[in-house]
């Protein structure tokens, strides 16, 4: 008798499970709403920030909009859930991931007025268009700078010489570690070399006439590429040591809050943690090499974006054009996760209370957004190879050469 | 006596009923106990039978005739065997059967279906998607065309009657859109505030909630004009415009209707290729017969790596097994004996490492081997760049996995050694067998006989340990001139970097390359498997 039981009880666990497998609707919203719905899918803290105002949005027209956290890997789902019609209408995610969701046809362009346009901040509008189309409405802008122990370090730096003169003195006094934070690790990191890499001259994808991005043209291997890092390796192991591959993801702002660094090359999501460990810090651009140009880091844009495969497309526009356009949305989600608004108006209202929102923004002032054509997807893991390699101290030539060639093929194929 | 009755048992010729009618009642089980059993039973099959139910309607409403003949197959067959006092042989199979199916048989096939497409990203959907999608998303505004103000209405006063748009231009004036174009609203027949139309005589204006659920419609109704179409943008705006590519049967093609360009279909590739070469972003699925398992083999950034990886992931796998069955072992045969006090103590400790969560262990493990800042470095005064050198790194990867992994062995082999009979051990020590002689030549050899198959699947584990790199070196170091494969590459490593590290995901290919180390691991699973037999005979 127990055994049949158990037999009966492990049918149950399968027919639940083929239940559940096969069941493609998406979650029951509770239907306390007589109008339609809507499912907007964001990662933990941007769903946490949002759902009043989707809450708001839904008392005030009569729908039911559900904010639902995706934890892990947001795109991917997306993507994959879109392909099997389980998708959300509204998906909240970074700009560079457009690429990606057009060609594997996820989302739609959307259609702003002249007027909402001029209410973005520039790179913010270039930064989501793609293929001459706008592809999401920004709310967020995000990019790296140094960020200086005013205890060590009270001014900032002029030029990158001078912090690694400072950075040296310091060592010297035996009071850090390291003269420079800035995260490589042992298998690089495109993201935070790249202020370096444009500061020495050196760029990755070229421009077309329209200014898009020209993914036939890549630079990684380019005279001032090479020049460019030339100078980084100056400064990695085999040279004055700013860089090195200990320092990684891991433990890049660890050394700075612990006083082990007095310089730290990183974004607005440091500060928390900077704050909490009590030291005293100024955020300032990334300082260009002595007669160089300007030290160039990503921007990265936050972005709402209408699923093509939505249930309720109509809705989803109306909610991305007209309603999270609004400045207090988007005051919301800085409170949520301070990093500077896209839309003008909410900048404004934010810097006046808290002074970093300003310095964060003069220091992607030079930045360059992102790219977000597919092909930036092979650029990522031999590049980061190569930047690592090169701080380690190997050739610069034909390290860059083969970085080069592994991209090109893999943007043919 | 006992003798006598054994035997008298199996002479005798019970005289059994047969039949449904027989009910094996045996006087150890009580009546409630069936009749709880039964109650249960019951209550159980009628959960099975809600969540068909419940399963059906979203099935059938998605119409997805193939997933519900399959729930009705399943149902059927759970109901058919656990309803009748017969099929005990199914009853006891048929959960084991399905569940085989759902976390075995599918995945399998569906991992091999795939091997023989190019689906990844920019190849996921079918070819209407991708055309559908290309010329949806080159809708652009109209040039110096103006935005309007929208109100969705319906003719009449019914809110799922036939939908039209009721549009107010900047100046003021009203019209009226449906499918068959643009007409201007006399102006005293509606009112306006602000952008939008509120009302309108003979049209019923719907709320944003009432529109709301209208919402394939708004986007299904494109209202012909002579420069484009009006298109509802949300529900309270429009604007004309026009999608700039259109695709053209004809020549199979899209075509640009600004600049002429075309793009015609690679229906081998699954993409819209130009004069150029270039690709529309938007491809399709298609099948692409063997090509990925050719690949595999031909790509020479795949093939001139594919030996390095393999020979160093045997070497891993085996090195692995290896250097934590001899320290296991060690520790299991020392502490095989009564006389140590606090036994159990020693046990417990060097049981620790296997009781904490090796994905958190992986990430210790790879900061403590940091050059600068790490414990390993720190504590034995070296300088050592571990995760730099290709031999550093592949001995801190197998120290990593020795401690990850000796507990096991540790356990396993505790457990055989209490099993052994003693007095093997020591008729060997009568006969005047040297301790070493006793472990070598009787303790060790039995123990093997217990330990091989866990030895064997422990070596296949290995073989696609995918964390214990992805998390410690990621396959580094790397040569500066070659970022696709590192020193401490596993296959399956290599494998997922190749296949979603390059140009995105593709999963066709990554499936390709799977079934062949699949076939790898069977094998060598195959051949110790042998081995081991042979073994087995020898000593038994």
């Amino acid at each position: 008798m127990r055994i049949r039981m158990t037999g009966v009880l492990a049918a149950l666990t399968v027919s639940a499970l083929v239940a559940t497998g096969c069941s493609s609707g998406s979650p029951e919203p509770d239907s306390t709403q007589p109008g339609g719905s809507l499912l907007i899918w964001a990662d933990d803290q941007r769903a946490a920030a949002l759902a009043p105002f989707a809450e708001a949005f839904g008392q005030e027209n009569g729908v039911t909009v559900t904010v639902e956290a995706i934890s892990q890997d947001l795109q991917t789902n997306f993507v994959t859930a879109s392909q099997a019609g389980t998708g959300p209408d509204i998906v909240i995610g970074a700009h560079d991931w457009i690429g990606n969701l057009v060609q594997n046809g996820t989302i739609d362009p959307v259609h702003l007025t002249a007027e909402q346009e001029a209410a973005f901040a520039e790179v913010a509008l270039q930064a989501v268009s793609f293929d001459g189309q706008t592809y999401g409405v920004p709310y967020a802008i995000e990019n790296v700078a140094l960020i200086r122990n005013t205890d060590l370090a009270p001014n900032a730096p002029a030029t990158i010489e001078e912090l690694v003169a400072t950075g040296q003195a310091l060592v010297a006094e035996g009071k850090v570690t390291n003269i420079l934070s800035l995260q490589v690790g042992q298998n690089g990191d495109t993201y935070h070399i790249y202020p370096l890499f444009t500061a020495g001259g050196g760029y990755l994808f070229g421009k077309q006439a329209n200014g898009a991005w020209n993914p036939e043209d890549v630079g990684v291997n380019s005279p001032g590429s090479v020049a460019a890092f030339t100078k980084i390796r100056d400064l990695g192991e085999a040279g004055s040591g700013a860089l090195t591959r200990s320092i990684s993801g891991d433990n890049a702002i660890p050394t700075f809050t612990s006083g082990g660094a007095a310089f730290l090359v990183s974004g607005p999501w440091a500060i928390a943690d900077i704050k909490k460990a009590g030291i005293n810090y100024e955020i300032s651009p990334v300082p260009p090499f002595a007669g160089g140009p300007p030290a160039s880091p990503f921007v990265g844009v936050q972005a709402f974006f209408v699923a093509s495969k939505g249930k309720n497309k109509a809705l989803a526009v109306e909610f991305v054009t007209n309603y999270a356009a609004k400045p207090e949305i988007q005051k919301a989600l800085y409170e949520a996760n301070p990093r500077p608004p896209a839309l003008k108006a909410a900048l404004e209202e934010v810097a006046a209370t808290d002074p970093d929102i300003d310095k964060w923004f003069a220091a992607g002032e030079n930045g360059t957004p992102m790219p977000n054509i597919p092909q930036m997807a092979a650029i990522w893991d031999p590049f980061n190879k190569a930047s690592a390699a090169i701080v380690g101290g190997a050739d610069v030539q034909s390290t860059l050469d083969a970085a080069q060639e592994t991209i090109v093929e893999a943007i043919g194929s | 006596m006992t003798i006598d009755k054994v035997a008298g048992a199996e002479g005798a010729t019970l005289p059994r009923p047969r039949g449904s009618a027989w009910r094996p009642v045996t006087p150890s089980t009580p009546r409630g106990t069936f009749v709880i059993g039964l109650v249960v039973k019951i209550f159980a099959l009628g959960i099975v039978g809600a969540l068909a139910v419940a399963a059906a309607g979203p099935l059938i409403a998605a119409q997805e005739w193939m997933w519900l003949s399959l729930l009705v197959v399943t149902t059927g067959l759970i109901f058919y065997v656990y309803l009748s006092p017969r099929r005990i042989a199914l009853k006891y199979f048929v959960p084991g059967l399905l569940l085989l199916i759902a976390f075995q048989l599918v995945p399998v096939v569906y991992t091999a279906s795939m091997a023989f497409t190019n689906f990844g990203d920019g190849h996921r959907g079918s070819k209407q998607e991708a055309i559908e999608q290309i010329q949806s998303s080159s809708v652009r505004q109209v040039p110096g065309s103006v935005e309007y103000g929208l109100s969705v209405a319906t003719r009449g006063d019914d809110a799922d009657g036939e939908l039209v748009f009721l549009l107010l231009d900047p100046s003021g004036n009203g019209l009226i859109g449906d499918a068959e174009g643009l007409r201007p609203l006399a102006p005293g027949s509606f009112t306006a505030s602000g952008t939008r139309i509120t009302a309108a005589d003979g049209y019923r204006v719907l709320s944003l909630s009432e529109a709301s659920l209208r919402s394939e419609d708004i986007t299904a109704l494109v209202v012909p004009t002579e420069a484009g179409a009006v298109r509802a943008n949300g529900i309270t705006r429009a604007f004309e415009g026009r999608a700039v590519n259109a695709y053209d049967a004809g020549c199979d093609c899209i075509v640009n209707v600004d600049t002429g360009e075309t793009w015609t279909a690679d229906n081998e590739n699954g993409s819209f290729v130009n004069a150029a070469g270039e690709r529309l972003p938007q491809g399709w699925k298609v099948n692409v017969g063997l090509r990925n398992f050719a690949v595999a083999l031909t790509d020479p950034r795949i093939s001139t790596h594919f030996l390095g990886a393999l020979l160093w992931n045997i070497a891993f796998a085996a090195l692995s097994v290896f250097v934590t069955f001899v320290l296991g072992t060690a520790c299991a045969l020392a502490l095989h004996s009564d006389r140590i006090r606090g036994l159990r103590i020693y046990r417990i400790l060097l049981v620790l490492p296997y009781a904490m969560p090796s994905f958190a262990m992986l990430l210790v493990w790879s900061d403590m081997f940091n050059r600068d800042f790490g414990l390993v470095n720190k504590l034995l005064g070296l300088d050592v760049d571990w995760f730099g050198g290709a031999w550093s790194a592949r001995l801190a990867v197998i120290i990593i996995q020795l401690w990850l992994g000796y507990p096991y062995m540790f356990l396993v082999a505790t457990g055989a050694l209490q099993a052994m009979p003693k007095e093997l051990v020591e008729a060997a020590a009568i006969d005047g067998a040297s301790p070493w002689a006793r472990l070598r030549q009787v303790t060790l050899p039995l123990l093997l006989v217990a330990l091989s198959p866990l030895l064997i699947s422990s070596f296949a584990y290995n073989f696609n340990n995918f964390n214990a790199i992805r998390l410690t070196t990621d396959g580094g170091p790397f040569p500066p001139t070659d970022s696709t494969a590192g020193a401490t590459d596993l296959l399956i490593t290599y494998t997922y970097r190749l296949a979603f590290g390059g140009s995105g995901a593709q999963a066709g290919l990554a499936s390709a390359i799977s079934i062949y180390i699949f076939f790898i691991v069977v094998i060598f699973s195959l051949i110790s498997f042998r081995r081991t037999i042979r073994h087995e005979e020898v000593f038994s």
